[in-house]
Protein backbone atom coordinates (compact mmCIF):
# COMPACT_ATOMS: atom_id res chain seq x y z
CA UNK A 1 0.00 0.00 0.00
CA UNK A 2 1.21 3.64 -0.70
CA UNK A 3 0.22 6.72 0.27
CA UNK A 4 0.35 8.88 -3.10
CA UNK A 5 1.24 12.76 -2.48
CA UNK A 6 0.04 14.52 -5.97
CA UNK A 7 0.91 18.25 -6.84
CA UNK A 8 -0.86 19.46 -9.67
CA UNK A 9 0.40 22.73 -11.30
CA UNK A 10 -0.68 25.32 -13.41
CA UNK A 11 1.79 26.22 -16.10
CA UNK A 12 3.80 29.61 -14.88
CA UNK A 13 3.09 30.98 -18.35
CA UNK A 14 -0.31 31.03 -17.97
CA UNK A 15 -1.99 33.67 -16.17
CA UNK A 16 -3.70 32.44 -12.70
CA UNK A 17 -6.66 35.09 -12.34
CA UNK A 18 -7.40 33.47 -8.65
CA UNK A 19 -4.01 34.02 -7.60
CA UNK A 20 -3.88 37.28 -8.84
CA UNK A 21 -6.86 38.11 -7.09
CA UNK A 22 -5.70 36.54 -3.48
CA UNK A 23 -2.83 38.50 -4.41
CA UNK A 24 -4.44 41.55 -4.37
CA UNK A 25 -5.82 41.25 -1.25
CA UNK A 26 -2.74 40.06 0.93
CA UNK A 27 -1.38 43.26 -0.38
CA UNK A 28 -4.27 45.43 0.54
CA UNK A 29 -3.89 43.60 3.72
CA UNK A 30 -0.59 45.85 4.56
CA UNK A 31 1.62 42.98 3.00
CA UNK A 32 3.88 44.15 0.47
CA UNK A 33 5.99 42.06 0.17
CA UNK A 34 4.31 39.22 -1.25
CA UNK A 35 4.00 38.03 -4.97
CA UNK A 36 3.57 35.65 -7.82
CA UNK A 37 0.83 33.99 -5.53
CA UNK A 38 -0.17 30.86 -7.60
CA UNK A 39 -3.43 28.54 -6.78
CA UNK A 40 -2.52 24.87 -7.54
CA UNK A 41 -4.43 21.39 -6.63
CA UNK A 42 -2.71 18.72 -3.75
CA UNK A 43 -4.65 15.71 -4.39
CA UNK A 44 -4.03 12.91 -2.36
CA UNK A 45 -4.98 8.95 -2.53
CA UNK A 46 -3.92 5.37 -0.87
CA UNK A 47 -3.06 2.78 -3.85
CA UNK A 48 -3.49 -0.98 -3.15
CA UNK A 49 -0.28 -1.55 -4.91
CA UNK A 50 3.10 -3.36 -3.66
CA UNK A 51 5.23 -3.08 -6.50
CA UNK A 52 6.76 0.55 -6.61
CA UNK A 53 7.23 0.65 -10.35
CA UNK A 54 4.04 -0.48 -10.99
CA UNK A 55 2.31 1.90 -8.73
CA UNK A 56 4.20 4.56 -9.95
CA UNK A 57 3.24 3.72 -13.33
CA UNK A 58 -0.36 3.72 -12.33
CA UNK A 59 -0.24 6.95 -10.47
CA UNK A 60 1.03 8.40 -14.34
CA UNK A 61 -1.63 7.13 -16.40
CA UNK A 62 -4.62 8.63 -14.01
CA UNK A 63 -2.39 11.86 -13.95
CA UNK A 64 -2.44 11.82 -17.58
CA UNK A 65 -5.77 10.68 -18.11
CA UNK A 66 -7.63 12.36 -15.48
CA UNK A 67 -6.32 14.65 -12.96
CA UNK A 68 -4.18 17.06 -14.93
CA UNK A 69 -4.93 18.66 -17.81
CA UNK A 70 -2.17 18.37 -20.38
CA UNK A 71 -2.50 21.61 -22.08
CA UNK A 72 -2.40 23.92 -18.95
CA UNK A 73 -1.19 22.02 -16.06
CA UNK A 74 2.49 19.88 -15.11
CA UNK A 75 2.30 17.31 -11.90
CA UNK A 76 4.36 15.38 -9.78
CA UNK A 77 3.86 12.95 -6.89
CA UNK A 78 5.83 11.19 -3.93
CA UNK A 79 4.99 8.16 -3.30
CA UNK A 80 4.99 7.02 0.22
CA UNK A 81 4.63 2.90 1.64
CA UNK A 82 2.03 2.29 4.32
CA UNK B 1 -33.63 11.90 -38.35
CA UNK B 2 -33.23 11.73 -34.17
CA UNK B 3 -31.77 14.26 -31.86
CA UNK B 4 -30.51 12.80 -28.91
CA UNK B 5 -30.07 15.46 -25.69
CA UNK B 6 -26.90 14.23 -22.58
CA UNK B 7 -27.66 14.31 -19.18
CA UNK B 8 -25.00 14.20 -17.14
CA UNK B 9 -25.64 14.67 -13.36
CA UNK B 10 -25.77 18.46 -13.34
CA UNK B 11 -26.94 19.55 -16.48
CA UNK B 12 -29.45 22.37 -16.38
CA UNK B 13 -29.38 23.12 -20.14
CA UNK B 14 -31.23 19.69 -21.40
CA UNK B 15 -34.61 20.34 -20.77
CA UNK B 16 -33.83 23.64 -23.01
CA UNK B 17 -32.40 22.23 -25.96
CA UNK B 18 -35.03 19.18 -26.18
CA UNK B 19 -37.65 21.98 -25.77
CA UNK B 20 -36.54 23.45 -29.00
CA UNK B 21 -35.30 20.28 -30.60
CA UNK B 22 -38.97 18.81 -30.05
CA UNK B 23 -41.48 21.22 -29.42
CA UNK B 24 -40.42 24.85 -31.79
CA UNK B 25 -38.45 22.74 -34.07
CA UNK B 26 -40.34 19.73 -34.24
CA UNK B 27 -37.55 16.85 -34.51
CA UNK B 28 -37.46 13.68 -32.92
CA UNK B 29 -35.69 14.43 -29.94
CA UNK B 30 -34.88 11.63 -26.94
CA UNK B 31 -32.62 12.31 -23.69
CA UNK B 32 -29.32 10.00 -23.21
CA UNK B 33 -28.69 9.39 -19.78
CA UNK B 34 -24.92 9.75 -18.88
CA UNK B 35 -24.86 6.03 -17.84
CA UNK B 36 -26.84 4.72 -21.38
CA UNK B 37 -24.07 2.71 -23.55
CA UNK B 38 -26.12 3.26 -26.61
CA UNK B 39 -26.93 6.41 -28.59
CA UNK B 40 -30.55 4.54 -29.38
CA UNK B 41 -30.19 5.29 -33.13
CA UNK B 42 -29.56 9.56 -33.04
CA UNK B 43 -28.51 10.77 -35.94
CA UNK B 44 -26.83 13.81 -33.93
CA UNK B 45 -26.38 14.71 -29.74
CA UNK B 46 -26.16 17.60 -28.00
CA UNK B 47 -24.18 17.67 -25.28
CA UNK B 48 -25.60 20.93 -22.97
CA UNK B 49 -25.24 23.37 -20.55
CA UNK B 50 -24.72 22.85 -17.19
CA UNK B 51 -22.41 22.20 -13.85
CA UNK B 52 -22.16 18.06 -14.86
CA UNK B 53 -20.18 16.75 -11.84
CA UNK B 54 -20.30 20.14 -9.84
CA UNK B 55 -17.32 20.72 -11.92
CA UNK B 56 -15.43 19.24 -9.76
CA UNK B 57 -11.96 18.65 -10.83
CA UNK B 58 -11.95 20.78 -13.89
CA UNK B 59 -15.07 21.41 -15.35
CA UNK B 60 -16.14 18.51 -17.99
CA UNK B 61 -13.21 16.24 -16.99
CA UNK B 62 -15.51 13.93 -14.79
CA UNK B 63 -18.15 14.08 -17.41
CA UNK B 64 -15.63 13.10 -20.04
CA UNK B 65 -15.41 9.42 -18.40
CA UNK B 66 -19.22 8.49 -18.52
CA UNK B 67 -20.13 5.84 -20.42
CA UNK B 68 -22.36 7.43 -22.64
CA UNK B 69 -18.68 9.44 -23.53
CA UNK B 70 -17.54 7.31 -24.69
CA UNK B 71 -20.53 5.95 -27.38
CA UNK B 72 -20.47 9.93 -28.07
CA UNK B 73 -16.32 9.66 -29.11
CA UNK B 74 -16.68 6.51 -31.23
CA UNK B 75 -19.78 8.38 -32.79
CA UNK B 76 -17.92 12.10 -33.64
CA UNK B 77 -15.12 9.78 -34.97
CA UNK B 78 -17.01 8.15 -37.63
CA UNK B 79 -18.23 11.51 -38.72
CA UNK B 80 -21.29 11.79 -36.67
CA UNK B 81 -22.60 15.48 -35.52
CA UNK B 82 -22.09 16.34 -31.96
CA UNK B 83 -22.81 20.22 -30.53
CA UNK B 84 -21.61 20.51 -27.05
CA UNK B 85 -23.01 24.28 -25.83
CA UNK B 86 -21.20 25.73 -22.94
CA UNK B 87 -20.36 22.93 -19.95
CA UNK B 88 -20.51 20.63 -23.29
CA UNK B 89 -18.13 22.23 -25.16
CA UNK B 90 -15.84 22.03 -21.89
CA UNK B 91 -16.47 17.91 -21.63
CA UNK B 92 -15.95 18.22 -25.36
CA UNK B 93 -12.08 19.81 -24.93
CA UNK B 94 -11.57 17.28 -22.27
CA UNK B 95 -12.27 14.52 -24.25
CA UNK B 96 -10.14 15.55 -26.77
CA UNK B 97 -12.64 15.65 -29.19
CA UNK B 98 -11.82 19.70 -29.64
CA UNK B 99 -8.65 21.11 -29.49
CA UNK B 100 -7.69 23.51 -26.27
CA UNK B 101 -9.02 23.95 -23.48
CA UNK B 102 -11.46 26.47 -21.22
CA UNK B 103 -10.28 28.07 -18.12
CA UNK B 104 -11.96 30.27 -15.25
CA UNK B 105 -12.94 34.06 -16.83
CA UNK B 106 -9.63 36.46 -16.60
CA UNK B 107 -12.18 38.76 -14.68
CA UNK B 108 -13.28 36.16 -12.28
CA UNK B 109 -16.43 36.96 -13.05
CA UNK B 110 -19.53 34.67 -13.87
CA UNK B 111 -20.98 36.86 -17.12
CA UNK B 112 -24.41 36.58 -17.84
CA UNK B 113 -25.28 39.16 -20.98
CA UNK B 114 -26.23 38.68 -24.73
CA UNK B 115 -22.74 38.75 -26.78
CA UNK B 116 -22.20 39.22 -30.64
CA UNK B 117 -20.95 36.71 -32.48
CA UNK B 118 -19.44 37.30 -35.91
CA UNK B 119 -19.21 33.70 -37.87
CA UNK B 120 -16.26 32.95 -39.69
CA UNK B 121 -17.10 29.96 -40.99
CA UNK B 122 -20.40 29.79 -42.36
CA UNK B 123 -19.57 26.24 -44.38
CA UNK B 124 -19.94 24.00 -41.21
CA UNK B 125 -22.55 21.39 -40.63
CA UNK B 126 -23.81 24.01 -37.64
CA UNK B 127 -23.55 26.92 -39.54
CA UNK B 128 -24.86 26.87 -43.24
CA UNK B 129 -28.22 28.95 -42.20
CA UNK B 130 -25.68 31.52 -41.26
CA UNK B 131 -24.36 34.47 -44.11
CA UNK B 132 -21.01 34.85 -44.78
CA UNK B 133 -19.56 37.29 -41.42
CA UNK B 134 -23.11 37.63 -39.96
CA UNK B 135 -23.12 38.89 -36.14
CA UNK B 136 -25.40 36.64 -34.42
CA UNK B 137 -26.96 37.62 -31.01
CA UNK B 138 -26.99 34.92 -28.44
CA UNK B 139 -26.51 35.08 -24.46
CA UNK B 140 -23.44 33.40 -22.48
CA UNK B 141 -23.57 32.42 -18.97
CA UNK B 142 -20.22 30.74 -17.60
CA UNK B 143 -17.81 31.11 -15.21
CA UNK B 144 -15.57 29.20 -17.01
CA UNK B 145 -15.17 30.44 -20.53
CA UNK B 146 -11.65 31.79 -21.18
CA UNK B 147 -10.78 29.13 -24.31
CA UNK B 148 -6.64 28.86 -24.30
CA UNK B 149 -4.47 27.16 -26.96
CA UNK B 150 -0.62 27.11 -27.65
CA UNK B 151 0.18 29.41 -30.50
CA UNK B 152 0.59 25.85 -32.97
CA UNK B 153 -2.76 25.31 -32.40
CA UNK B 154 -4.44 28.30 -32.82
CA UNK B 155 -2.10 28.35 -36.10
CA UNK B 156 -3.91 25.64 -37.49
CA UNK B 157 -7.48 26.35 -36.27
CA UNK B 158 -7.06 29.64 -38.26
CA UNK B 159 -5.36 26.87 -41.29
CA UNK B 160 -8.29 24.92 -41.36
CA UNK B 161 -10.87 27.60 -40.96
CA UNK B 162 -12.36 26.13 -37.79
CA UNK B 163 -12.13 28.77 -34.94
CA UNK B 164 -16.63 29.24 -35.87
CA UNK B 165 -17.46 31.86 -33.99
CA UNK B 166 -15.48 34.90 -31.99
CA UNK B 167 -16.75 37.81 -29.88
CA UNK B 168 -17.37 40.88 -31.23
CA UNK B 169 -19.20 44.26 -30.82
CA UNK B 170 -22.34 45.31 -32.67
CA UNK B 171 -20.35 46.26 -35.77
CA UNK B 172 -18.46 42.93 -35.83
CA UNK B 173 -15.17 44.28 -34.91
CA UNK B 174 -12.74 41.77 -32.84
CA UNK B 175 -12.46 44.39 -29.77
CA UNK B 176 -11.12 43.63 -26.20
CA UNK B 177 -13.91 44.99 -24.65
CA UNK B 178 -16.47 42.68 -26.54
CA UNK B 179 -13.79 39.45 -24.90
CA UNK B 180 -16.55 38.58 -22.28
CA UNK B 181 -13.81 36.44 -20.66
CA UNK B 182 -10.05 36.88 -22.03
CA UNK B 183 -10.23 34.21 -24.63
CA UNK B 184 -7.77 33.83 -26.71
CA UNK B 185 -8.68 36.06 -30.25
CA UNK B 186 -12.07 36.94 -28.97
CA UNK B 187 -12.62 32.95 -30.05
CA UNK B 188 -16.38 31.67 -28.70
CA UNK B 189 -16.38 28.62 -30.83
CA UNK B 190 -14.45 26.26 -32.48
CA UNK B 191 -14.88 22.70 -34.01
CA UNK B 192 -12.68 19.83 -35.54
CA UNK B 193 -10.90 19.33 -38.48
CA UNK B 194 -13.94 17.17 -40.03
CA UNK B 195 -16.19 19.78 -39.01
CA UNK B 196 -18.62 17.24 -37.60
CA UNK B 197 -17.87 18.01 -33.83
CA UNK B 198 -18.59 21.84 -32.88
CA UNK B 199 -18.38 23.79 -29.24
CA UNK B 200 -19.28 27.48 -28.15
CA UNK B 201 -20.16 29.44 -24.74
CA UNK B 202 -22.89 31.25 -25.45
CA UNK B 203 -26.39 29.40 -25.66
CA UNK B 204 -28.72 29.24 -28.59
CA UNK B 205 -31.30 27.37 -27.03
CA UNK B 206 -31.67 30.14 -25.28
CA UNK B 207 -32.62 32.54 -27.78
CA UNK B 208 -34.75 30.16 -30.12
CA UNK B 209 -38.36 30.63 -29.36
CA UNK B 210 -39.66 33.93 -30.93
CA UNK B 211 -41.59 34.43 -27.13
CA UNK B 212 -38.37 35.09 -25.71
CA UNK B 213 -37.38 37.99 -28.50
CA UNK B 214 -34.98 36.53 -30.39
CA UNK B 215 -33.82 33.49 -32.58
CA UNK B 216 -30.73 33.75 -33.93
CA UNK B 217 -29.53 30.51 -32.24
CA UNK B 218 -32.22 28.54 -33.95
CA UNK B 219 -29.84 29.11 -37.08
CA UNK B 220 -27.09 26.78 -35.42
CA UNK B 221 -30.33 23.92 -35.14
CA UNK B 222 -31.78 24.46 -38.26
CA UNK B 223 -28.06 24.05 -39.89
CA UNK B 224 -27.85 20.83 -37.73
CA UNK B 225 -31.78 19.57 -39.67
CA UNK B 226 -30.71 20.63 -42.95
CA UNK B 227 -27.65 18.23 -43.18
CA UNK B 228 -30.38 15.89 -43.25
CA UNK B 229 -32.98 16.38 -45.39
Amino acid sequence: MFLVKIFIKRRRSILDPQGKAVEHRINSLGYKNVSSVRIDKYIELELNENDFTKAKNNVEKICNDLLANPHLEDYSFELTKK
Amino acid sequence: MKFGVVVFPGSNCDYDAYFIMKKILGVETTFLFHKDTSLKDCNAVILPGGFSYGDYLRTGSIARFSPIMNEVIKFANNGGLVLGICNGFQILCESNLLPGVLMKNENLRFRCFDVNLKVLNNQTPFTKECGPGEILTIPIAHGEGNYFANKETIKELEDNDQIVFKYCNEYGEITNDSNPNGSVMNIAGVCNQRKNVFGLMPHPERCSDRTLGNTDGLKIFKSIINNFN
